[in-house]
């Protein structure tokens, strides 16, 4: 009886034991996976955190896309297994007027009403990500006539427009720079898949990992629609010991100190 | 010669090719574009109109807190019951990739004699039940599938659709594994979806059915079943394989020659009288 008791307890003991270790390299595994936040997901892609545990990774994406740009990462690749993703220094996303990829997802990780307008699928819409210019290496910044990425873009003059300066070294030529504006860029990587650079010096990165973000101490005056921003706006009254009098009365108020002398 | 092949392995390459033509026609889905099956094991459209999804991932999914949409649910719902009809592990023995894998593992095993000298299994074949708890408590506590992140099944069928990568990897672990650490190692103690289906054909229909009277205990099938506690009453008593680890690959079937094995519909009413007895 005692013995059974005991080897009760032990078998109990050894297999909480063996769950905790189990449970705990699995869950780090996890972590370790999902900490790479430099994936590029395909249009309609759910935020990051709801994406990974909508994808069922069954790659009916993958097989839709035309293009080939999209892939299942596999083991090895330190991507959190399964899930689709796009290179798009190697294949970008051409940006299909039906998107083939986002209807057939069976779970809604690509979400269709991400990339509807009026009830029509609209792929200028998507936000995969952001691109990103690398002024110090990018020719056109150097003053050499380059608008590669421009031209690429699909969303020409709007995801990106050219901001002309007069050339000061040469005092006759103009720079032709690439500016991004990341309000319209839907990050499908056709710029940087153009780049003609070594290395892109125009990127596209997830738009958390580019993308600031004011916050809400700073408003466009000027901005009607940015004003807006104040309508529900509150002051936040705080108090402190010189707060706890009116400023005058708190500035006229010599208290103790006269009577050193 | 040709016929005792077919006699006793007919069930074996009937799964092989089953197996096989499974995994090729969605490799075809993927590569050719075939609309016959696309997708993969994990969830995948029938004939461009059938949904079909893994029960145990939505499962995690619903245990993740994601949200849950119709097309997988029916996916789900038609897995689940067609496994709970046939034989819920009838999805290891007849569908999953990774059991050619183990299979090879155990045939090797048996060949190089290895059971002979590790007789003892130091593990039990209800780890499988407690990875499948961890496996839900994990996807709640970190709101994520947690089973599909590390899966090795689905490993091997993405390897094979999608392109292989470092999956041989996983598919060599799980190899060596069964080859030299633990008989049946990965499909017959781990494996939490083989455990899950278990619990999903619990009460299905197609049961191997022992026949006592013309046994002749030669116990070749206890040595090729792959859960061989299942047929705890070859030789003892005439009743049908009721465990629900039973995978109905029929290997036992085929490997008898005394006709004491055969498949069957499980008696529903017989099963009531035997509890009234009890």
């Amino acid at each position: 009886m005692e013995k059974s008791r005991r080897s009760f307890i032990l078998g109990s003991v050894r297999a909480a034991g063996i769950a905790a270790l189990g449970g705990l390299v699995w869950s780090a595994y996890i972590d370790e996976v999902r900490a790479n936040t430099l994936i590029l997901r395909p249009p309609g892609a759910l935020d990051e955190p709801d994406f990974l545990n909508a994808c069922i990774k069954c790659g009916m994406c993958v097989e839709a896309c035309p293009f080939d740009t999209l892939s299942l990462a596999k083991p090895g690749s330190n991507k959190p297994l399964g899930t689709p993703f796009f290179t798009p220094r190697d294949i970008p996303c051409y940006m299909c007027d039906d998107i083939p990829c986002v209807p057939v997802c069976p779970t809604g990780a690509l979400d269709i009403t991400k990339v509807t307008t009026d009830n029509k699928l609209d792929i200028d819409k998507s936000q995969m990500g952001a691109a990103i210019v690398d002024t110090k290496n990018c020719i056109a910044f150097w003053g050499i006539q380059c608008d590669a990425c421009y031209r690429a873009c699909p969303l020409m003059d709007e995801a990106i427009y050219l901001e002309y300066e007069k050339n000061k070294r040469t005092g006759k030529h103009a720079f032709l720079k690439p500016v991004v504006n990341t309000d319209i860029c839907t990050g499908c990587g056709l710029c940087e898949h153009a780049c003609v650079t070594k290395e892109a010096a125009i990127r596209v990165l997830p738009r958390e990992v580019v993308l600031g973000e004011v916050g809400n101490h700073y408003i466009k005056g000027w901005d009607k629609k940015d004003e807006s921003r104040l309508q529900n706006a509150e002051q936040i009254h705080t108090t402190t010991k010189i707060s706890e009098q009116k400023p005058v009365d708190s500035l006229n108020d010599m208290g103790d100190l006269l009577n050193d002398f | 010669m040709i016929s005792k092949i077919w006699s006793n392995y007919r069930f074996l390459i009937a799964r092989r090719i089953t197996q096989i033509s499974i995994m090729l026609l969605y490799a075809a889905g993927n590569y050719l574009g075939w609309t016959f099956l696309q997708g993969n094991l994990s969830s995948s459209l029938l004939l461009n109109t059938v949904p079909l999804s893994d029960p145990y991932a939505v499962l995690q999914m619903f245990s993740a807190g994601a949200m849950i949409s119709t097309n997988i649910l029916i996916g789900a719902l038609i897995i689940t019951v067609f496994y709970a009809l046939v034989g819920g592990r009838v999805f290891c023995s007849w569908v999953c990739p990774v059991n050619i894998i183990t299979d090879s593992a155990n045939y090797l095993r048996n060949k190089l004699g290895f059971n002979n000298v590790a007789k003892k299994q130091p593990a039990s074949r209800n780890i499988r039940y407690w990875v499948l708890i961890l496996s839900l408590i994990l996807s709640y506590v970190l709101s994520i599938t947690a089973f599909e992140f590390i899966s090795p099944i689905s490993i091997t069928h993405r390897g094979i659709i999608f392109g292989l990568g470092m999956a041989w990897a996983a598919m060599l672990v799980i190899f060596l594994f069964d080859l030299f650490i633990l008989k049946n190692g990965w499909c017959g103690h781990m494996c939490p979806l083989g455990g899950f289906y278990s619990l999903v054909g619990k009460k299905s229909l197609i049961r191997v059915d022992h026949n006592e009277q013309n046994c002749t205990a030669c116990m070749e099938c206890k040595v090729v079943c792959p859960e061989s506690q299942v047929l705890f009453m070859v030789s003892k008593e005439s009743m049908q394989v009721l465990g629900s680890e039973c995978t109905n690959c029929g290997r036992c079937v085929e490997v008898c020659d005394d006709d004491a094995l055969n498949f069957s519909i499980r008696n529903l009413i017989k099963d009531k009288k035997n509890e009234k007895n009890k």
